[in-house]
């Protein structure tokens, strides 16, 4: 058991006791849907009916719906994508990464972090598909048998690559936050009241008991499944930039992508943990399980990846200058200074310049400009995606070809509706499942011989129906000799 | 320890064994009844699964479309094979000798006649196109009066009394028709009917030329010519007979190592035009200067008056005298008086019998002073009968007006148009022509140059050919057919003559009647020069009224559609017409691009958007003629505005005009397939250099790039990451001659038809989707070059970069798939849809395709265009692209190619279906495939043999020679240092001229 010291600040504040972790966290699930949360859900699903809308315009009518043209074959549609899969970064870094790293703090935001990086995930993986001029036969990427003789997947194609990368990815991830749910299902159906919640939240949590030698492997898979996504967090993104570092195009052909779209996943995953965790933390009143120090600790981590990016944006333009080709050249040349000017100084001003305010200690405790800043990041971060793909390709090798991309009422609408799409599953989520993570958070706790891991009698004679449990609940870990 | 389960396991009988160890107990029927009336509930559930089964089946039936075999075969007909038969391309504008490529009985495409000693296998893009009008669901499809359908022997009847009893004049109006047989025909309805004159006149009218050359058009042969002075003539694109005169042109355009020479043209013009891209000197001037320039010129040409040898006038002149008789000068002014002049010219020169051959041409019979009498007759209550042959005088001619107030006073009016036009809906009768692709007919194009051209299918609607009507109605019952026939007796006196003479579509021979003078005698030089050296210089803006490549004056190929898409050589617009004005009025007078303007002249006024126009001469503006037709069908409708009406009509037809100029506030997009408009001194892209240069050293024009390796610098191929392919058997490779190029768009349309490209329609075209395989990149020269980089800075030149010059030197470059040996499509296609050929092609297999498009963004030359819609189903493209729609218009479709489904990429195939036949019909054979009998479409319509394709395996194929000939010295590599190695070859341009494309070395 690790030992906590009673110097360091508390990682949860406000003296919680261990009842009381359980208590602030299932009361989200257990009280009725109050009406925040169902104005949230009604806008959320607005949005979504605006993505079968688009999807149905799409799939029935084709990719002519959208903006692009035989110049600008990817527009928005990629740019989405990328923009999602950054997103998802931050998930499986938060859990698997600082939890290799006995990054303590991180129990109060992987639940939620996770649950993002899912549900961006399945947004980023709506694109490949959608984009596909004939999506039906999506199935064709993978290296099925089949009937088709001696055809096979192109295995040279980085557009496989991506393929088994998102899908392992998404698997993983999806796998690592289940496991974590678990034992935080069997607390809720622990205290479920009604036959349905019953049956669900038991048939969630797998019959899990709680016991001593289910809590080991519990740990062990953990760290296992963490070893498991440390590297895909490398190599997703790393993947998807081969999309176009592999290509001729000027402005895509380029050796520094892999740690350069890394970078910026982390950096757009953080920001979009912190909006996410902000709005949470009011809306669900967490505000002693996700503290000014967790803001501000995400901010550094998010201003350090900024930087990053910021360095990358420098050295491809060094690059270009350096290598002396002449349509590598005309491709920043172009990108800085070309009709898609404002894309490109939108994206330094987001990405650059802004998150080097978060060296000023007062903007990294502010909750208000830190969500501000966050926000910025996530737009800075879609036109840093915008600016490579379409910057790049509008004007690319034959001046005859140069074209422009303006989108379509329905790229537009397949944006939003994947936003409404994710905050539909984010917002049930929250909702539904324990938004943080009850196990992990309470060995966390900062105790004292007052404010101990101990069983209240009086608490308990409230909960008298409960199915008899021998001093803590079944999913709290056994931490009765937390004082040694 | 053992539990039972029952008291049977306990017992262990054997009944119970029997069935212990069985997986299913024995079912027992619930209802033994021997009643046959009663059902079983087993039966009943059989029977009901079964019939919902088969209901369910058949209403999922697929339709059933029915392929019936012939019952009796014909004999020439094989399925699957196709049958060429040799014609006649000639709708009043250019003649073109072609094949009909005919399938099943269906004529599908038009290939050039290689027999033919006028075109010589050169085919125009109209003329490709105009199979498409075969198909044509706008035609009328049966005889009408008054716009009603009626019997063919009605309208016979009625028309053969009313015309019995007409007093006054009988007219038919026509284009020039150069149809022995269609004359002789007129001259017996005017037998029949006394009182019948003939009147001819040409939408772009060349009756001054007519007036200065006695009635012909001089035999120009430009092959001969080592300097060319144009007047405005657009001799490569439009004006009298482009096809012949491209062929022409580039017999002293091509060099090589051993023929370091070249003509020089010289172009005096007032809008960009085709020929004017191709000029070695070229001068905007006003149209009112035309007159000026041909006085100068004729004064230091003939009167010896030295004009000033730094002008570029006085250069021409200069270069003129001294070539002598192989020097021609041209004009394409309807002005008589520039006419004279420019005949005197020729005369002084020398030139006959060089560069004006003896035999003249025909194409142009027109004269605009007989066709505005017959308007005034018509007016004056003088016309008793008005027959249009192929006419649409209300639409095209600048008297259209007075024509329209003209038939409603004539008492009979007939219409043998094709279609209830602009002219023909106001007539009382039409009795449609048949489509030339379903008639009879003989031609003579130049004196001693016969054609023929035979019917290839059955005529599809009630239609008759219409000089089988006017014989009809003149009381001869014979078919065209005899009529014809009879008429050759002389010149094919036996069947065998004849057969040969339908066989090849071409002999010598003369069948036409001599041409009639015309109403209005030529100018003594001396006279024309006075006139013109007297005339007023209007002030205000000038408007030049021109035509396009696609669409002609006469307007007669609105309704198709693969000619509005035809992007304009020049300005790269489709679908629509526009008013072209230089940068510096735009600027001066705040317009923008697409800004809709309000024309106004003769007190009638036009609204075209702006289309801004480097070459273009200040103070002036063109718009194109032959658009906004309001009943040519419906894809040819409201496209563009009729321009006719702005034309100068007080001093014969003058296709120029001053005009008023106002901003409407309105804007409207215009399309164009190319946006950008210079080169940004990109010299991997394309290249060129002088002939200066050349005759110094050949081996220097190019400038081959090299990459930097360990080794020193070293050729891109000689570093790749690749494994080589083999090729055993074939390498299939293109070669295009940058210098024979003249972007005139043929091959566009060739492979349009050949490989069932859907067209689009306007507002797509505005979306950047066009999808055309094939397409003529053209670029503008800048007066910015990348030696300013020093000096204003890098963005500074850049962006100056992308405007060009005022006057821009003009290269048109030729791109299709490159069908690179180390594609950047291939690798990328996560599906393998984009494979490799043993035979160097890049193959795409549209089956196989899902449409991620990654292999468009990532091909360097961007000629992958992707199905965005369901061009054959989705209605919005009902209209546009009526031959993959219509059941009519599907009959077009080249059965040997796929019509791709949405969804997927597109590209050009190196015409592969034609591959695959020649290779299949050389093994059938027993041989291998012979070099020239494997041409793809574009190669095979080119009139300037720009294209040369082959097997590069073949060391002794054209190509194969050519590229040995060529290494080092002109041939390159589009984007050489990405190394993807293409399988086409470009040769370096050569321009007989000071290159204005990249900056100067050591300036």
């Amino acid at each position: 058991m690790q030992h906590v010291s009673s110097l360091r600040e508390p990682l949860v504040t406000g003296g919680k006791t261990l009842h009381d972790v359980t208590q602030d966290i299932c009361y989200q699930v257990e009280a009725k849907p109050n009406l925040r949360w169902m104005a949230a859900l009604s806008v959320a699903l607005f949005f979504l009916g605006v993505f079968f809308y688009s999807v149905y315009r799409t799939v029935w009518y084709g990719i002519g719906e959208w903006g692009l043209n035989k110049t600008v074959n990817w527009a928005w549609d990629i740019t989405n994508f990328v923009w999602w899969v950054g997103i998802g970064h931050a998930g499986t870094l938060i859990s698997a990464v600082l939890l290799l790293f006995r990054q303590k703090w991180r129990s109060s935001i992987n639940r939620a972090a996770e649950a993002m990086t899912i549900f961006a995930v399945i947004c980023a993986a709506m694109f490949p598909v959608l984009h596909m001029g004939r999506p039906w036969l999506a199935f064709w990427v993978f290296p099925l048998q089949n009937t088709f003789g001696s055809l096979w997947a192109n295995f040279n194609s980085p557009l496989l690559w991506d393929v088994f990368a998102i899908s392992t990815y998404f698997t993983v991830s999806l796998v690592f936050w289940y496991i974590g749910l678990i034992p935080d299902f069997a607390s809720i159906r622990d205290r479920a009241k009604g036959p349905i919640a019953r049956f669900s939240y038991s048939m969630l949590s797998f019959g899990w008991k709680g016991s001593a030698k289910a809590w080991s492997r519990y740990e062990t898979v953990s760290l296992i499944l963490a070893g498991v996504s440390t590297p895909l967090v490398l190599s997703v993104h790393t993947i998807v930039s081969m999309d176009f570092a592999t290509s001729v195009v000027p402005g895509w052909h380029t050796t520094i992508f892999p740690p350069y779209f890394v970078a910026g996943a982390i950096f757009s995953g953080f920001a979009m943990v912190l909006t996410l965790m902000l709005i949470t933390r009011v809306v669900f009143r967490l505000e002693d399980y996700i503290t000014l120090e967790h803001i501000a600790l995400m901010n550094k981590i998010m201003m350090v990846t900024g930087s990053i990016v910021g360095v990358a944006y420098i050295t491809e333009f060094f690059i270009a200058w350096y290598s002396q080709v002449e349509f590598e050249g005309y491709a920043f040349i172009n990108r800085a200074t070309g009709p898609y000017w404002w894309a490109y100084w939108s994206m330094m001003t987001c990405n650059v310049i802004t998150p080097q305010l978060v060296w000023l200690r007062r903007v990294r405790y502010s909750i208000g400009l830190t969500f501000v800043l966050s926000i910025i990041v996530n737009i800075g971060m879609w036109f840093e995606r915008f600016v490579i793909i379409v910057t790049s390709l509008h004007r690319d090798y034959l001046p005859s070809s140069w074209a422009m991309f303006s989108p379509s009422i329905i790229d537009i609408g397949l944006y939003l509706g994947t936003l409404g799409l994710f905050f539909t599953l984010f917002l049930l989520f929250a909702k539904f499942f324990p938004v943080i993570n009850m196990a992990e958070v309470k060995t966390i706790l900062k105790y004292t011989g007052d404010n101990g891991p101990t069983y209240n009698p009086k608490a308990h004679a409230a909960h008298a129906h409960h199915p008899a449990t021998h001093g803590a609940p079944a999913s709290a870990p056994v931490t009765h000799n937390q004082h040694d | 320890m053992k539990y039972w389960k029952g008291i049977e396991e306990l017992d262990n009988t054997p009944e119970f064994m029997q069935s212990a160890f069985a997986e299913f107990m024995p079912v027992k029927e619930s209802h033994e009844s021997k009643d046959a009336t009663s059902a079983p509930r087993r039966d009943f559930l059989k029977l009901m699964g079964f019939g919902v089964a088969a209901a369910t089946l058949a209403s999922c039936e697929t339709p059933v479309r029915k392929a019936i075999p012939y019952l009796n075969k014909p004999e020439e007909i094989d399925p699957t094979i196709a049958n060429y038969y040799a014609s006649t391309y000639f709708t009043g504008a250019d003649y073109n000798s072609v094949l009909v490529k005919s399938r099943e009985g269906r004529p599908i495409k038009l290939e050039g006649n290689p027999e033919s000693p006028i075109t010589k296998g050169g085919l125009s893009a109209r003329a490709q196109a105009a199979v498409l009008s075969l198909y044509d669901g706008g035609r009328l499809q049966h005889f009408a009066i008054k716009g009603q359908k009626a019997e063919v022997s009605q309208v016979d009847q009625e028309i053969r009394t009313k015309l019995a009893s007409t007093t006054g004049r009988i007219a038919i109006v026509s284009p020039t028709i150069i149809s022995p047989s269609t004359k002789k025909a007129i001259a017996e309805f005017a037998s029949r009917y006394p009182n019948t004159t003939h009147v001819m006149y040409d939408a772009q009218s060349a009756s001054a030329l007519l007036q200065a050359n006695g009635g012909v058009v001089p035999g120009y042969d430009f092959s001969k010519a080592t300097v060319i002075v144009s007047l405005g003539a657009d001799f490569l694109g439009t004006w009298i007979s482009p096809v012949e005169y491209a062929k022409q042109y580039v017999v002293n355009r091509k060099v090589n190592t051993n023929k370091r020479t070249m003509s020089r043209h010289f172009q005096f013009e007032t809008n960009m035009s085709l020929t004017g891209t191709n000029a070695d000197v070229r001068v905007p001037v006003k149209p009112s200067e035309m007159g000026a320039t041909a006085l100068a010129l004729y004064n230091a040409v003939v009167g010896g008056a030295g004009a000033d040898p730094k002008t570029k006038l006085g250069m021409a002149a200069a270069e003129l005298k001294a070539a002598g008789a192989t020097g021609l000068v041209v004009s394409g002014s309807n002005d008589p008086a520039v006419q004279t002049l420019v005949t005197a010219i020729n005369q002084s020169l020398g030139n006959a019998g060089t560069t004006i051959g003896t035999a003249a041409s025909n194409v142009r019979q027109g004269d605009d002073a007989r066709m505005a009498a017959l308007v005034n007759d018509m007016n004056n209550g003088a016309v008793g009968a008005v027959i249009f042959y192929n006419a649409n005088p209300v639409y095209n001619h600048p008297l259209g007006d007075k024509v329209k107030s003209g038939i409603a006073k004539v008492p009979l009016t007939i219409s043998l148009n094709d279609r209830l036009d602009e002219t023909g809906s106001l007539c009382q009768y039409a009795a449609p022509d048949n489509h030339w692709l379903e008639s009879w007919n003989d031609f003579e194009p130049k004196a001693g140059y016969l054609s023929l051209s035979q019917p290839v299918i059955t005529p599809i609607f009630t239609t008759r050919q219409a000089q089988e009507s006017l014989l009809k109605w003149a009381g001869n019952n014979t078919s065209y057919y005899k009529y014809l026939r009879a008429n050759w007796r002389g010149i094919t006196p036996t069947d065998a003559a004849w057969d040969k003479a339908v066989h090849d579509g071409v002999l010598m021979g003369t069948a036409l009647p001599a041409a009639q003078a015309p109403a209005t005698p030529a100018m003594s030089p001396a006279a024309a020069a006075s006139q013109l050296s007297g005339a007023a210089k209007p002030s205000g803006v000038e408007l030049a009224l021109y035509e396009k490549v696609g669409i002609s004056a006469a307007g007669s190929e609105a309704n198709n559609p693969f000619l509005q898409e035809l992007p304009d050589p020049v300005s790269k617009a489709t679908w629509g017409n526009y008013v072209a004005v230089p940068r510096k009025m735009a600027i001066e007078q705040k317009w923008e691009q697409n800004d809709v303007l309000k024309i106004t002249a003769n007190g009638r006024s036009i609204e075209l958007p702006v289309l801004i126009q480097p070459g273009q001469a200040n103070g002036t503006v063109s718009i194109a003629l032959g658009y906004g037709r309001t009943l040519a069908g419906k894809a040819g409708d409201k496209v563009g505005e009729n321009a006719a009406v702005l034309a100068m009509t007080n001093n014969g037809i003058q296709y120029m005009n001053v005009v008023t100029l106002a901003k409407t506030g309105a804007t409207s997009p215009i399309a164009q397939t190319q946006t950008h408009q210079t080169l940004m001194d990109r010299r991997p892209v394309v290249q060129e250099n002088t002939l200066a240069k050349y005759k110094e050293n050949p081996k220097e024009v190019t400038e081959y790039e090299k990459i930097s390796t360990p080794d020193g610098l070293e050729a891109p191929n000689k570093v790749s990451l690749w494994q080589d392919y083999q090729y055993n058997n074939h390498h299939w490779g293109m070669a295009i001659d940058l210098n024979s190029c003249i972007g005139c768009g043929s091959c566009v349309i060739g492979c349009q038809t050949e490989n069932n490209v859907a067209v689009v329609g306007k507002q797509q075209v505005i979306n950047r989707r066009e999808m055309h395989w094939m397409r003529i990149d053209r670029y503008y020269s800048s007066d910015t070059h990348k030696d300013s980089f020093e000096t204003k800075g890098k963005l500074d030149t850049y962006a100056a970069m992308e405007d060009p010059s005022e006057n821009p030197q003009v290269i048109h470059q030729p791109m299709m798939c490159q069908q690179c040996n180390h594609a950047p499509c291939e690798t990328v296609c996560p599906v393998l849809a984009t494979t490799h050929s043993s035979e160097g092609l890049n193959q795409m297999t549209y089956n196989r395709c899902i449409g991620t498009r990654y292999c468009a963004n990532n091909c360097p030359y961007k000629v992958r265009r992707f199905n965005w819609f369901s061009y054959y189903s989705n209605e919005k493209f009902e209209i546009v692209n009526g031959h993959m729609f219509t059941d009519l218009g599907r009959m077009v479709l080249n059965p040997d190619v796929t019509v791709r489904a949405r969804g997927v990429m597109e590209k050009c195939s190196f015409c592969v279906q034609r591959i695959q036949l020649g290779k299949l019909e050389a093994k059938k054979q027993k041989r291998r495939p012979k070099d020239g009998e494997i041409v793809t479409a574009c190669a095979q319509s080119c009139p300037t043999e720009a294209i040369v394709f082959g097997d590069m395996k073949d060391p002794n194929s054209r190509i194969s020679q050519l590229l040995r000939r060529e290494d080092g010295e002109r041939a390159f590599h589009s984007l050489d240092s990405i190394n993807v190695q293409p399988n086409v070859t470009y040769l370096t341009k050569i321009r007989n001229a000071e290159s204005e494309f990249f900056a100067k070395e050591n300036a």
